[in-house]
């Protein structure tokens, strides 16, 4: 077991570090004096000064001393100056942005998990039937539509037509902070995000409840006089939930994109928007630095599910 | 398991008996509904966006001051978009370079997944192991992100965003073709083939290619579909294609003006129906050939 647990960790931190070689080579490969990222735009250094600071950062160096140096300036926090925003760190712009990004992941995550298990029980008890067969053309027409198109549908219907959401942002500018408020802004953009993501999970759930349906443990149960209901929720649901889990590791860069492109038709102020805007107006110190941040979350996340369903499942030690 | 192994023919029932591999492989192909419907939806796309200079009166950039923002007209069949552009000639031409950019970044990300699949398999531990770190890497991160940080540095227009697709989507073909080529390499064939000295350039092209036609086929079609997206996905962001080049996706990007979504929906709703339709039809035309070249298919 603790092999298992160190062989992950040592993974996950392989794909660390070919993620900052990787985030490294594009800062270099990115147009401009890579000491640009580090002035800032609000006090003008001298030659000399300029000298010195091009000398702490290493960049007189050959690439792979620059590559420590830069790794160890991120370390520390210092991920450089916004080029478009004079006189901003990258790493508070960063932070800013990270908690509605997270907000409207976990909420679009939470209403995921509920409908989609929903859904894939449904369609695996009731299979072949009118529901079954109607939810699985449902979430192949979500799966198959790009979450732009989706974003720009859902915006048209919910806040064009039926004026039932306002049409972008997260808060009501000049008013003042309300939860309710928050709330009408959150709802339409999160429920977008879910909509993919339960039809993931759908699918996964209906395809593994289906499998577990099927073993002899059920039938014991049944035999036994477990009402029916009991039989799914508590003996089925339970042993046929551990490979969702999984899923939610290994769909997060999907959560990621379709974040994206949400956060950007709604003018949702999270770090997609950020990310957007800078590659609009080339600011590679941000671009690279959510790069960074987002990779390292996605890597993170991985890392934590496989961990966890170790922990679900002792059985994964085998193979 | 590719259609031409020995195990393939003895598992065929004794109806197919008698018939090449490709020969059942098609016959499952056109036996597939689904794969039917694809058909009967991308040739007519591809049919229309290849020849509209012949039978469609408006290019896509001129420009027409009697009808700024029209709806639907017998003149314009799909209305005109702010500048007096015709909306069915944008679309048209937006299909030819989003399936002009899809087909080069197939090409150009078959060639790379699968020489870099066939050095993993056939270059030694080490080599494998790097590769295969990057690879790894490229296929956790969101995709959306390495594509606009890729855009940010090569910047708009039809070649970068070629270049673009194509880096950014080798990695999954490169893994599928090392993951059977390290099993090819250890069947007596292959071993017998280098005991007698044969080069590297031998084993990937007389070996590695024709036992990897499957996956390099299903591959494609899946890619294809998937370029489109991501193209049109890149220029909804306003990278990728920009005006006045049309595109799907910068047809798409008109609606984030407030007045367009709401008042104008003849302007881009055609561009995100295209665009589902297509890919939709290039999806199921995929799994007919996934199912078609599977043959296990056949004991189902």
């Amino acid at each position: 077991m603790l092999g298992f647990y160190l062989k992950r960790l040592a993974a996950g931190l392989m794909m660390l570090i070919a993620l900052s070689i990787m985030v490294f080579v594009l800062l270099r490969l990115a147009p401009g004096d890579p000491i640009d990222a580090y002035l800032n735009p609000l006090a003008p250094l001298s030659q000399v000064e300029m000298d010195a600071l091009r000398q702490r950062l290493g960049l007189d160096q050959p690439w792979p001393v620059q590559y420590l140096a830069w790794l160890r300036a991120a370390l520390g926090g210092d991920l450089g100056y916004s080029i478009d925003r004079a006189g901003v760190r990258v790493l508070p712009l960063l932070v800013e942005r990270t908690g509605p990004t997270l907000l409207l992941m976990l909420t679009g995550l939470a209403m995921a998990i509920v409908l989609g298990i929903a859904a894939g029980v449904v369609g695996a008890v009731k299979r072949n039937s009118a529901i079954d067969v109607g939810l699985g053309v449902l979430a192949f027409l979500v799966i198959s539509t790009p979450a732009f198109l989706k974003a720009l549908l859902g915006l048209y219907v919910f806040a064009v037509v039926l004026r039932w959401a306002p049409s972008g942002g997260m808060l009501t500018p000049g008013a003042p902070f309300s939860l309710t408020d928050l709330l009408a802004h959150l709802t339409l953009p999160a429920s977008l995000l879910a909509l993919v993501y339960s039809a993931l999970f759908m699918r996964y759930m209906r395809s593994s409840m289906i499998e577990v349906l099927n073993q002899d443990y059920l039938r014991t149960a049944r035999a036994k006089g477990v009402g029916e209901f009991a039989v799914i929720v508590r003996h089925a649901l339970r042993n046929a939930i551990l490979p969702v889990i999984t899923l939610i590791g290994s769909t997060i860069g999907i959560a990621i994109g379709g974040a994206i492109f949400i956060e950007s038709v709604f003018d949702w102020p999270g770090m997609g928007l950020l990310m957007v805007k800078a590659v609009e107006t080339r600011d590679y110190p941000v671009i690279m630095g959510a790069t960074l941040l987002i990779g390292v979350g996605v890597i993170l996340v991985n890392l934590l599910t496989d961990l966890a369903y170790a922990v679900v499942d002792p059985r994964i030690q085998v193979s | 398991m590719s259609a031409d192994t020995p195990m393939a023919a003895g598992a065929a029932t004794s109806r197919s008996r008698g018939r090449s591999p490709l020969q059942r492989a098609l016959g499952r192909f056109f036996r597939n509904g689904a794969a039917i419907a694809g058909l009967l939806i991308l040739v007519p796309v591809l049919l229309a966006v290849l020849t509209y200079p012949f039978w469609w009166r408006y290019a896509p950039n001129s420009i027409d001051l009697r009808a700024l923002n029209s709806g639907p007209t017998a003149a314009h069949w799909l209305g005109t978009d702010g500048v007096g552009r015709d909306t069915l000639a944008r679309l048209l031409q937006g299909g030819r370079i989003s399936l002009l950019i899809a087909s080069v970044s197939v090409a150009i990300s078959l060639l790379i997944g699968f020489l870099v699949g066939a050095i993993a398999a056939f270059g030694g531990r080490v080599l494998d192991g790097t590769i295969m770190r990057f690879v790894d890497l490229a296929m956790t991160l969101p995709p959306v992100i390495l594509l606009l940080v890729l855009a940010s540095i090569t910047g708009t227009g039809i070649l970068p965003t070629i270049f673009v697709i194509s880096l950014l989507s080798w990695p999954v073909l490169s893994r599928m073709v090392r993951a059977r080529l390290l099993e090819l390499r250890e069947r007596d064939f292959v071993v017998a083939s280098r005991g007698f000295g044969a080069g590297l350039g031998h084993l990937l092209f007389r070996h590695a290619l024709p036992n990897s036609l499957d996956i390099l086929v299903v591959y494609a079609t899946v890619q294809f579909a998937n370029a489109i997206l991501l193209e049109a996905g890149l220029s909804f962001l306003g990278m990728g294609i920009v005006p006045p080049e049309a595109s799907w996706g910068n047809m798409l990007r008109a609606a984030r003006s407030t007045v367009v979504l709401e008042l104008h929906p003849s302007q881009w709703m055609p561009a995100g129906a295209a665009l589902v339709a297509t890919v939709l039809a290039i999806n199921f035309i995929g799994d007919g050939l996934r199912d078609a070249f599977d043959p296990r298919t056949d004991l189902k």
